[in-house]
Formats: structure tokens, C-alpha cells, sequence
């Protein structure tokens, strides 16, 4: 095994990974001034509608699974440990 | 003409008396016999028999059930593939019979053979479970075979009701204007992972062996789904069952840290997508679902076989032990991450094909609320299964495993599999021809691409923005088999306490009783009891003289 640490470790590609996503992230926004969009509902119709849509409802779901995991959480040695 | 399921089962039997090379190519090759003959099954009644006044089916074929034939004859080849270096001699042969009564289900044409096949289905996967040796495994199989042979309680009863109403047995389209048919769409229900018994697969599944899984992930639900297209479409109920399953397998894998239970949850989710198409009940709505159950099976193997080589490499399965593993497997993380992309539809995978078609049919059936639920949905499945499960077993930090990447058959089985997620993504005709209605769709509209896109990677952006919120912690999530594993237990145990005190006191009593009557008998029979006793020569002459007198004095009296 060679001790040379990944290029995925260091954490200046981290950060140039991050901006590329982020570049990414801006551009399929700013694509929908040059694709003709067809929406079918009216909500569609609101600009970057599946960019703020996506981003929320997936905040809202962390937010509700951390809600009932405040309920329903158990140590995972609730039903007896696991014998491996 | 050979029914191809059959051909299966009876391979299975052989299987386990078959050694080295020959098992393995018996292994690999007995489903792609299988999936010919699958091909050959003509349209319509191709067995038939009488069976006390019925029409028995046992085999019969149309585009869908050939579609479901195929995906799970392929399942078969590729999962043999894959556990190929299983040390157990039990599991393949009894993922085969799995597999094959899989196929009798969609093959039959009427209710008494699929109820048949239903039932050897449960008995091929509980076998599957149970052959992974370990006490877990056992009990998780014993918890599982009850849950199935519930459902299949309540399915026999629905089928009989039918036939007495009906008189007839062929399998056909069903609505729901009796007791009988609410009963079979309850007894489908259950093995398609619906509420409230979801419980049962993700219980389940992550107990099986590195390979078992596999094989588990794919009959059970699917021929779950195929019976509700095929007896239950346009069920408006089953759009909100199928909505329930995709938002219930979102909240529960995002809190779970056993990577295969992730993937289980996420198999509810996804067949909830299928269940509300489904609902939605259009030649479109019911393509979709047909077209996402043969995806959905190749890239949930896939995402099962790169879990599978982790566990069987690290012999780990929590994520908050894993991480860091791009480094040394870098094939299985490229495998999972292509399984990964697929389940979340990504463009030019073949989740795209197929689950853009359920969103379409709600969007063309106006169905505004249900297209916004499918669409948080999607963007959920990126957050539970998309991202999570690659980030938190192959990057994160680095958990200082360095694991060598899995055998040769593995990497194969995966590599064919992670194929197949791409080629259907690019080149989707092929399946849409095998659909059972016409397709009238293209998925690779600017629109599509874009609107997709934006939703996955803003997803993408929530995930990495609230990662503190998802970090793995040493938990669980409580569900409905805490009801099977903690308060009917814990029931039993109160109810019987009473009684169990009562049969103690009777029984004490008892005991005393008969103790002292067993006192009595000896007292009085025993060695020096008075009866028992050896009475002297002497003795017994006075008495007889007293007898004699007393005789003498009666006499003359």
C-alpha cells in the first residue's frame, strides 16, 4: 500500500470541489434563461422553483426526522446486542 | 411448453449436491435457461387444467408478467454471480426456489396458483435468511416468516371469498366492493412493504449474509407491486399507501447508521413511488410503475452488492464505523455510487427513465399535490440513499480500514450490474418496448434534464449544508415491530403472570395432597404398616380360636 495520501485528503481539492459544485449549483439555475421551460402547474413557473423546492423539502425532512427521532430514538442495543 | 419458474425450483434442488466448477456455471447459467424459456412463454393460457370444477392457470403469459419474468430470471443469474463465493450451500439454492416461485407468481393466470408460489416464496426467503447461520438471522427469520404467513393468512381468506362470490378463479382486475377483495389488496400490501407492517423489511433484510440480501431486495415487493398492477390499478387508496411508503423510507434511513438497513428503507421508499403510480392507475402512471420495479431491482442489487463487499471486506456494517474506504475499493465505491446515482434518477441513469414517467402521469392527470409530494420525494431519495450511503461508507473521515476490494465473481456481478443502470439510463427503448402499454414518452426533454437536475443537486446542497444534523450516531429507530418485539412479549408475560401464580398454588396444593395421602398408604401399607405387617404364628392362632368361639356362640344362640 503506498503511504502518497490520496488527492481526495488534501483538503485544498476539498475546497476546489466545493466550488465547482457550487458553480454547478449556479448554473443549472441561470440555465433556465436559455431553456424554454414548460410548466404545467402555475408553481412551476416560479423562477428556480426546483432548486429552492428541492432544497427545502429536503431541509424540512432533516428537520423532521431529527423531530421524531426525539421520540422514537433507542440505543442500538435495544433489542439485545448483535452477536457478531 | 416448460414453465420456467419450475425449471428453477427443480435446478435449486439439485444445486445443493453439485461441487466446484460445475456449481458454478450451473449457478450462473440455470437463470439465462430460465430467462430463454421466459421468452417462449406465449400470450395467453399456455397450461391449463380442471381442479374440482375450476380452470387452473398455471401458466400464462403477457407483456407484463414476461417483464417481471425477465427482470427476476436476471436477478437470479446476476445474485448467483455474486455469491458465487458464499460459504453456505444452502443460500443459493434457496434464493433459486425464491426466485423461481417469484416467477410463478407473475406467470400464473389464476388466484390458486399464485397463492401457491406466494407461499413457496416465503418459504424460499426465510430459508435465504436462515442460512446466514447466525443466531440473529434466525430469530430475524423466525419474526419475518411470521409477518408473511400472516399476510398470507389474509390473502387466502380474500382469494376464497372471491372464488365463493365469483366461482371463478382466474387473476384479473379486482376493485374494491367487498370484504374478499379488501382482503387480497391487505394480503399484497403486506409483502409490498405498506403500512403498517413496513416494519418487516428493513427487520429483515440487513440479517441475511453479505450476499442474501441481495437476493432478498428483489422478489418479495416486486411481485408485490406486479400483483398490484395487475389486480388493483386505478386504486386511488394505494396513491396515498404509496405516498406514505416514500416519506416513511426517507425519515427512517436518514436517522439509521446500519448501511444495509439504509438501503432497506429505501426499498420501501422506492416501492411506495411504484405503489402511488399505481393509484394514479394511467397506461403511463402503470408503465412507470412496471418500468421502476425492473430499474429499481438492478440498481437496489447493486447498492446491496457494494454494501454486501464492504461487509464481507470489513465484516462492519454501522456507519459511524465505516468511511474512508474510497481508498483501497475503489471499484465497489464506483459500483455504489453508480447504484447511488441511479436510485436518486439521476440523467442517463436508468432511474430517470423510469420514475419520470410516474411524475408524468400525475402531472397529466392534474394531480398537483401528488406530482409536489413525488417531487420532495425524489429530492428525498438523493438526501437517504443518493448521497448518504456512499458519503458515510466510502468518504466522511477516514476510518483507517483498509480493506482489499472483493473477489473476482463480485466485482464481476457488480460491474454487469452498474452496466445495466447506465445502459437503460442512455438507451431506455429496449425496456419501453418491453412495457405492457405503448410508451408515448420522452424522458430526455431539456425541461426534464434541467428541472431534475436543479432538484437533485439543491438536495445534494441540503445534505452537505446540514451535515451536522446527520451525523451517525450508535441508534436506532423505534417502529411497528417493536409492537412483535417488545409489547407482545411483554404482554404474554403480564397475562400469564396471573395465571401462572394460580397454577403454582394449585399445584402446591396439590403436591401437599397427594403427599399426604402417599403418607397415609405407607403409614398404614407399608413395611410396618398395620395391613402390611408379617403377624406371628401366635397371634393369628388367638384369632383364629376367637373366631371359632364367636362362630360356636352364633351357632348355638
Amino acid at each position: 500500500m503506498d503511504d502518497k495520501p490520496h488527492w481526495l485528503d488534501q483538503p485544498r481539492n476539498v475546497k476546489r470541489l466545493w466550488r465547482g459544485f457550487l458553480l454547478v449549483l449556479a448554473l443549472t439555475v441561470l440555465a433556465e434563461w436559455f431553456v424554454p421551460l414548460h410548466p404545467h402547474f402555475k408553481i412551476e413557473s416560479i423562477f428556480g422553483f426546483n432548486a429552492w423546492f428541492g432544497f427545502g423539502v429536503c431541509a424540512a425532512m432533516i428537520v423532521g426526522a431529527k423531530a421524531l427521532a426525539l421520540l422514537l430514538k433507542r440505543r442500538d442495543s435495544y433489542y439485545g446486542k448483535h452477536d457478531e | 411448453m416448460i414453465h420456467p419458474g419450475l425449471v428453477l425450483i427443480l435446478g435449486a434442488l439439485v444445486l445443493p449436491w453439485l461441487r466446484g466448477g460445475l456449481r458454478s456455471i450451473v449457478v450462473v447459467t440455470l437463470p439465462l435457461v430460465v430467462l430463454a424459456l421466459v421468452w417462449r412463454v406465449p400470450d395467453g393460457p399456455a397450461w391449463q387444467t380442471q381442479f374440482l370444477d375450476y380452470t387452473i392457470t398455471p401458466l400464462q403469459g403477457d407483456k407484463l408478467s414476461r417483464l417481471f419474468a425477465t427482470i427476476f430470471a436476471l436477478m437470479a443469474a446476476g445474485g448467483g454471480l455474486f455469491a458465487m463465493g458464499q460459504k453456505s450451500r444452502i443460500e443459493v439454492p434457496a434464493a433459486f426456489v425464491y426466485a423461481g416461485s417469484a416467477i410463478g407468481v407473475v406467470l400464473a393466470g389464476d388466484l390458486v396458483t399464485l397463492f401457491v408460489c406466494w407461499e413457496l416464496m416465503a418459504v424460499g426467503s426465510t430459508l435465504v435468511l436462515w442460512s446466514n447461520g447466525q443466531n440473529d438471522s434466525y430469530r430475524a427469520a423466525r419474526r419475518y416468516l411470521m409477518i408473511h404467513l400472516l399476510g398470507g393468512v389474509v390473502l387466502f381468506a380474500g382469494i376464497t371469498g372471491h372464488i365463493v362470490q365469483t366461482g371463478d378463479v382466474a387473476f384479473t382486475r379486482m376493485v374494491l366492493d367487498s370484504p374478499a377483495h379488501w382482503l387480497i389488496l391487505i394480503g399484497f400490501l403486506v409483502n409490498a412493504g405498506a403500512p403498517p407492517l413496513s416494519a418487516w423489511l428493513p427487520d429483515a433484510y440487513p440479517e441475511a449474509s453479505w450476499s442474501g440480501t441481495v437476493f432478498l431486495s428483489a422478489f418479495t415487493t416486486k411481485t408485490a407491486v406486479y400483483a398490484l398492477i395487475r389486480g388493483f390499478p386505478g386504486t386511488e387508496l394505494l396513491i396515498w399507501v404509496g405516498l406514505f411508503m416514500v416519506f416513511y423510507g426517507i425519515v427512517y434511513a436518514l436517522l439509521e447508521n446500519d448501511m444495509r438497513r439504509i438501503l432497506a428503507y429505501s426499498i420501501v421508499n422506492q416501492v411506495g413511488f411504484m405503489v402511488a403510480g399505481i393509484g394514479i392507475g394511467t397506461e403511463m402512471a402503470l408503465n412507470g410503475a412496471a418500468a421502476h420495479a425492473f430499474a429499481h431491482i438492478i440498481y437496489k442489487a447493486l447498492l446491496l452488492m457494494s454494501a454486501g463487499s464492504v461487509l464481507l471486506m470489513t465484516k462492519r456494517r454501522k456507519c459511524s464505523e465505516l468511511g474512508g474506504l474510497f481508498h483501497t475499493m475503489p471499484l465497489t465505491m464506483v459500483c455504489g455510487t453508480i447504484g447511488a446515482l441511479a436510485i436518486s434518477a439521476f440523467p442517463l441513469t436508468s432511474g430517470f427513465i423510469s420514475k419520470s414517467m410516474i411524475s408524468q402521469a400525475a402531472t397529466d392527470s392534474h394531480l398537483l399535490t401528488v406530482w409536489l409530494l413525488l417531487a420532495a420525494a425524489s429530492a428525498g431519495v438523493f438526501l437517504h440513499a443518493g448521497i448518504k450511503f456512499p458519503w458515510f461508507v466510502f468518504f466522511q473521515k477516514d476510518s483507517g480500514l483498509r480493506p482489499a476490494e472483493p473477489p473476482a465473481s463480485m466485482r464481476w456481478a457488480m460491474l454487469v450490474f452498474a452496466f445495466l443502470c447506465i445502459a437503460l439510463g442512455v438507451w431506455p427503448e429496449p425496456l419501453y418496448a418491453l412495457l405492457p402499454y405503448a410508451v408515448k414518452y420522452q424522458p430526455y426533454t431539456a425541461t426534464h434534464v434541467l428541472a431534475q437536475l436543479q432538484l437533485l443537486l439543491f438536495s445534494g446542497l441540503a445534505f452537505f449544508v446540514m451535515l451536522p444534523f446527520l451525523k451517525r450516531t450508535l441508534t436506532i429507530t423505534l417502529d411497528a415491530d417493536w409492537l412483535w418485539r417488545k409489547l407482545l412479549p411483554a404482554l404474554v408475560v403480564q397475562v400469564n403472570q396471573p395465571f401462572s401464580k394460580a397454577r403454582a398454588a394449585i399445584w402446591r396444593s396439590a403436591q401437599r395432597l397427594g403427599s399426604e395421602l402417599l403418607a397415609t398408604v405407607v403409614r398404614h401399607h407399608g413395611e410396618d404398616g398395620r395391613f402390611a405387617r408379617t403377624w406371628s404364628t401366635r397371634s393369628m392362632a388367638l384369632w383364629v380360636l376367637l373366631l371359632l368361639l364367636g362362630y360356636l356362640l352364633l351357632y348355638y344362640v
